[in-house]
């Protein structure tokens, strides 16, 4: 089974970006593979707990929780956490937080690298 | 020991979204990216900038004077100074009508030894075969 690393920059309302990207680690996981998904920039709305499932904006809480639960390990940038006040008392359980040489290091023996753009 | 080169490719221009900023700063965050390997593991970035991403290379930003916002010139540098490989495409600079003398080439005010490479297109594709993953900005 193999590694991969999928960073996604793009945030959580605005585009399917991170749901893609949700869905893709889901796809690997069931394979069996290994994910790290990181957020960076906007992507780190991603990280915030109590999102309400509104039918018209994407919510990836409970999914997340789900894949987590299956060994997904999901990081968020914590320097564009911070500058958006994305602070450690919103962020949902299980979510990391890190610095950028985190994803970078992810990718040393990745796979493959999946980067999901940003707006 | 082994070597992982992951090749960011910047197609944004700057301030119209964060995209160009983030692949400098994630670029830059090489240099501490050792604390999560084992010793002689190494990552290594290097930048090219092509299409409209060579207007993140115009020299003399004044994102500071306006903003109170680190210019993407100054993260440029910032790159160089801690020896980042930055390639800039010849033929989608002069497309702007753009010439070397428009843009940010050394940070030699920093101490750094490394200079912005402004190259034909081809040279930067032939640069990025020799990565192992490229990371689109």
């Amino acid at each position: 089974m193999g590694k991969l690393t999928i960073g996604c920059f793009a945030s959580l309302v605005g585009s399917l970006n991170l749901d893609f990207a949700v869905k893709l680690s889901a796809a690997a996981i069931e394979k069996g593979h290994t994910v790290d998904l990181w957020v960076s920039g906007n992507g780190t709305m991603l990280s915030i707990k109590d999102q309400r499932p509104f039918k018209d904006y994407s919510h990836l809480e409970k999914p997340l929780k789900e894949l987590m639960a299956k060994g997904l390990t999901v990081t968020a940038c914590e320097a564009c956490a911070e500058a958006r006040g994305y602070n450690k008392d919103v962020t949902m359980e299980g979510f990391k937080r890190h610095s950028m040489d985190w994803y970078l290091a992810s990718t040393f023996d990745a796979d493959r690298v999946l980067h999901i753009g940003g707006e | 020991m082994a070597t992982t080169k992951l090749g960011f490719i910047v197609q944004r221009p700057p301030y119209k979204s964060e995209n160009p900023k983030l692949a400098l700063t994630h670029a830059i965050a090489t240099q501490s990216v050792e604390v999560y390997l084992n010793e002689g593991d190494m990552v290594t970035a290097d930048i090219a900038f092509i299409g409209d991403g060579v207007l993140n290379c115009k020299k003399d930003q004044k994102a500071m004077d306006y903003y109170g916002l680190t210019s993407t010139d100054q993260h440029i540098k910032m790159a160089l100074l801690v020896d980042i490989n930055i390639w800039v495409c010849k033929e989608d600079l002069e497309k702007f009508g753009l010439s070397e003398d428009d843009l940010v080439l050394d940070a030699e005010e920093f101490g750094a030894d490394m200079t912005v490479n402004v190259v034909p297109y081809s040279e930067i594709s032939k640069k990025m075969e020799e990565m192992n993953h490229l990371l689109f900005f």
